[in-house]
Formats: structure tokens, C-alpha cells, sequence
């Protein structure tokens, strides 16, 4: 356990010197939120009745999805990961008394975790000082706040467990970029991190709902602005236990299976 | 300490990464302290380590040292054990001026050293190289082979070496192993086989016409651009009748008789084996 955390640790202070990478997507992350927000500005002036939340519960979703990017963003992967696997170098992953796939998981939970600390407390803080509607509210109450931290700590392990998968699938193909462009482009349709998921129509958005990807972020979001509420919560956080079990599992599988028949390529 | 030699594609590598755990071997055994590498994984490599002389274990982007704490924690190494561990590998290999580095901007010499240091802090009873000194200038080769016969004697560290550097096998090992296709060709004292070896005569003649006769006794190893290495067996034929019967068929402008160095033994033994 000890190990895990000092990787964690080791990962997430190398991480911190990027802080010019930081800034860079500080800056993209306000103009994407700007941009996000005037687009459904401009719709909801015309008909607000026809949404199916207000202006106001929209404006921080919105920067609740930029300032977190880091730890929902589908398409980020760690290259080391696959490059250690199609040069070979996993070898000496494996003479560690340790699992891969928890190195792993913990390895790339903390290139999330590190990139969020850096960004999202300037966008948070500036987001809550723009004026109402085009601001971020705060939660209803302090268990909606408990409850939106536990479902965005759920979400971002399931995030990283469906990661896991696609490195696995690494090990029987050798280049991930087929099935990383396949994944990504569904990911973030399903996951609400073009439009949100309610924007959707009914029935589209009730079976999305049961996907996977709607438990990364769409749920934690949905449950910070209010959107869901009592009962509704309760299920889609059982919903996000579910799948992060099914998929952790499932990655394990498939870690297992692939590291029968490993090939340590490169000599 | 044990050499393993063979061939390029032999298997050599392979055979270290089964006895590290890392690959599943479609068949045959393996024992080693009494456990198998692959079906017990993780208890198995606690107790080895491994240095390939092609990869890094060192993370790329942080000092070595924070490497190294990086794998006490993931060896669950106590911390007097480290200390000791690690002050002496640090001034066997003096690493002191490079520990702070990152290993990105370390010379290859430079990092191997620290490779071999990382693999040897958790004190394991084996170790494995595989061609340890690939790619090393002279100076660091010989500080590298100092550290791991120092390494043998002192912490009573078994060793297993793969090379394709002789120099490495003969300052380091009494026992080789040499594999080919997939089979042990040769066991043995690494002296005896020497002996046995250098029954051959390595003769070299440059000439300057002439073309050579085959003869039982001789295998000729090189023949160009008006040099012709042989190897001549003194139990089948005497070195002044070889001589003599090469003079017969060359010009010969210069012609040297010596023992044959391990790098030759090698090579005569590849021959003989066909590999």
C-alpha cells in the first residue's frame, strides 16, 4: 500500500513542475467555458422554457467540467504506459513485487489528480466571482456538496478503471490508436462532456444514463447543480459503484490473461 | 557466478525474463529458492534483481535518488537496511557526484551504474544482468565488473550474467553455460574449457598469393583481404607440420601462432555446435 503511495507521491511532485503547462490550459479552459456558455446563452434567449434546466444550473455544470477536466477528460492517457508496452519495457514493471494493475491505476489516477490541483482553483475562484447567471452557484446544501465529492471521487476511479482497459487491450494489439480514436469519440459523447446529458432527448438521454461514461462526470455534476436530487442521487451513485466494480474487474481479467501470454518486445 | 552464452537470438534473454517471472514459459520447469518464477510472481521477485543492459528501471525525468526511494518503498526495504544498503553501493559505484542528476542527462556509463545499484538495494539473493556492460567505454565496464565480483564475494549474491563480451565473461565467471537452438551445448568450468579449448592454436598468415588447402586439424575462421585465421587442433596436427603445409599453399608475408583468448574458444565452440 506504502508502495502505491509513494508513486503517487513521486508521480505527483514530478507532475507539479509543468507549471507552464498548467497556465496554458488554465487560459484554454476559461475560453472553452466563455465560449460553452454564450453558445447556450444565445439559445436559451430565445426559448429558456424549452430546457430542461436553467441558466443558472447550466453555467456551473459548465465550470464545474472545466475546472475538473483533468480527472474526466477521456482522451487523456498516459503514453509511457503504452509505450512501455509496445518497447518492452514493462520487463522491469514486472520484476516488482508489486501488481501492474494497481501500479498502473495509481500511476495514471495521479497524472489526473496532480493536473486538476494545479488548474482548477483559479478557475473555480474566478467563476465564482462573475456575476449571476454566468457564474458557478454554490451547492444547495453541505450534504450535496458530501455527495458530490464522493460521486466525482467514484467517477474519476471509474474514469481511470476504464482507462485501464484500453492499455490492456495494448498488450493484444500493439498500437492503441485504433481503439484510443474509437473510444475517445464515444467517450465523450456519452460521458456529457460536449452537451450535457438532460440536453439530450428523454429517451436518448435515460438509456446514455446507464452507460459507463455518464457515471464519470455527468453524475457528480448533475448532483453539485441540483439537477438530481433524493432518490435519483442514491441511484446513480449505486449506479457508478456498480460500474466502477465491473470494470476494475474486468481490467484485471484482461491484465490477467495478457500477462499469460506477455511478449516482452525488443529483445 | 555463471556466464550464459550463446548466439544472438539463442534465447538468452528469455531465459532471464522466465527466471525473473516476467514471461510464462508454454512448457517446462523452473525452480528457483524453491519457487516458480511465473505462478509466484511477486514473493519470487522480492528476492532477485534484474539489470537489462538495454532498458532503464530509472525514472527518466526525476533524480536517481528519487528512484531509489521510489524502490525502497516498493521493496517494503526498512530504513537502516536502505541506509546501509544504499551508502554502500553509492561509494562501490561512486555515485555521489551523479545522484542528484536526473537520469535523462546521465552518460550511459553514468546510468548503468545506477541501474546496477538499483537492482542490488534490496540486497537480493540472485541477480540477473543481461549484457551489463553493453555500449560501456573501458573505464566503465571495469568499475561495473569490479562492483559485481565485489558484490559476489562479499554479499554472497549469486550471479548470472549474460554478455557478448568475453573480457566479461572471463573476468568474471568460472562457470559458463553456452545454449543454442534452444539447447545447453555446454556446461562447464569456465578453465577447463579453456584448457580443453586452447588444445587449438589460433594461426594468422598474411599472404600475399595463394590459395588454402583444406586439411584435417585446421578450421580456418577468416580468410580475407590476404589474411587467413585458422584454428589448429595440436592434438591432430603439430604446429610446425601446419606450418609447414601452409607455407606450401600461400606466399606468406607474416604468420603468428597464438593460444586462443576466450573471444576465440567462443567462436570455435559456436562452430563446432553448428550454431
Amino acid at each position: 500500500m506504502r508502495a502505491y503511495f509513494t508513486f503517487f507521491k513521486i508521480r505527483f511532485i514530478n507532475g507539479l513542475q509543468y507549471r507552464a503547462a498548467a497556465y496554458a490550459g488554465i487560459a484554454t479552459q476559461f475560453a472553452w467555458g466563455f465560449m460553452t456558455i454564450l453558445m447556450f446563452r444565445a439559445f436559451y434567449k430565445s426559448s429558456p422554457e424549452n430546457f430542461p434546466m436553467t441558466f443558472e444550473k447550466l453555467t456551473t455544470y459548465i465550470w464545474l467540467q472545466q475546472s475538473f477536466l483533468a480527472l474526466f477528460m477521456a482522451w487523456f492517457f498516459d503514453n509511457e504506459i503504452f509505450d512501455s508496452i509496445s518497447n518492452g519495457n514493462v520487463a522491469y514493471e514486472l520484476c516488482r513485487p508489486t501488481g501492474l494493475y494497481e501500479m498502473w491505476f495509481v500511476r495514471s489516477l495521479s497524472s489526473r489528480v496532480y493536473r486538476v490541483v494545479l488548474r482548477c482553483a483559479p478557475i473555480l475562484i474566478v467563476a465564482a466571482f462573475l456575476p449571476l447567471p454566468y457564474g458557478i452557484s454554490l451547492p444547495i446544501d453541505a450534504a450535496t456538496f458530501l455527495l458530490f465529492m464522493l460521486s466525482m471521487t467514484l467517477g474519476s476511479f471509474l474514469m481511470v478503471s476504464i482507462n485501464m482497459t484500453i492499455y490492456a487491450s495494448t498488450f493484444y494489439t500493439m498500437s492503441p490508436m485504433g481503439i484510443r480514436i474509437l473510444f475517445v469519440s464515444l467517450a465523450e459523447l456519452f460521458s456529457g462532456a460536449i452537451i450535457p446529458l438532460p440536453f439530450l432527448p428523454d429517451k436518448v438521454h435515460r438509456a446514455f444514463n446507464l452507460l459507463p461514461f455518464a457515471s464519470t462526470q455527468s453524475t457528480p455534476f448533475l448532483i453539485y447543480n441540483g439537477y438530481l436530487s433524493g432518490e435519483s442521487i442514491r441511484y446513480a451513485l449505486l449506479l457508478q459503484i456498480a460500474w466502477l466494480f465491473a470494470f476494475v474487474l474486468f481490467g484485471k481479467l484482461l491484465f490477467r490473461n495478457a500477462l499469460k501470454r506477455v511478449v516482452v518486445q525488443g529483445g | 557466478m555463471v556466464g550464459y552464452i550463446g548466439p544472438n537470438g539463442a534465447g538468452k534473454s528469455c531465459t532471464i525474463k522466465i527466471m525473473s517471472g516476467i514471461l510464462n514459459p508454454d512448457s517446462g520447469t523452473c525452480v528457483i529458492n524453491g519457487r516458480t518464477p511465473w505462478k509466484d510472481r511477486i514473493n519470487h521477485v522480492r528476492e532477485i534483481g534484474v539489470v537489462f543492459g538495454q532498458r532503464s528501471q530509472l525514472w527518466w525525468d526525476v533524480p536517481v535518488i528519487d528512484s531509489f526511494e521510489l524502490l525502497k518503498d516498493i521493496y517494503k526495504i526498512d530504513e537502516k537496511q536502505y541506509k546501509q544498503s544504499f551508502d554502500e553501493l553509492v561509494s562501490l559505484l561512486s555515485l555521489e557526484s551523479i545522484i542528484k542528476t536526473p537520469t535523462r542527462q546521465l552518460s550511459l556509463g553514468q546510468r548503468m551504474r545506477c541501474e546496477v545499484a538499483a537492482s542490488l538495494l534490496h540486497n537480493p539473493k540472485i541477480l540477473f544482468l543481461d549484457e551489463p556492460t553493453i555500449g560501456l567505454d573501458a573505464v566503465s565496464k571495469i568499475a561495473v565488473r569490479e562492483f559485481i565480483k565485489y558484490i559476489n564475494k562479499d554479499r554472497k549474491t549469486t550471479v548470472i550474467l549474460t554478455t557478448h563480451d568475453m573480457q566479461d565473461i572471463e573476468a568474471l565467471t568460472k562457470r559458463i553455460i553456452l545454449i543454442g537452438k534452444g539447447k545447453i551445448l555446454l556446461d562447464g568450468d569456465l578453465n577447463a574449457l579453456k584448457k580443453q579449448y586452447t588444445k587449438h592454436k589460433i594461426i594468422t598468415v598474411e599472404y600475399s598469393s595463394g590459395m588454402p588447402d583444406i586439411f584435417d586439424g585446421l578450421t580456418v575462421l577468416e580468410n580475407t583481404n590476404n589474411r587467413y585465421v585458422a584454428a589448429l587442433d595440436t592434438g591432430c596436427v603439430s604446429v610446425s607440420s601446419a606450418i609447414a603445409m601452409l607455407s606450401e599453399s600461400f606466399d606468406i608475408t607474416d604468420i603468428s601462432v597464438t593460444s586462443a583468448s576466450v573471444e576465440e574458444m567462443v567462436i570455435s565452440m559456436y562452430r563446432e555446435h553448428n550454431i
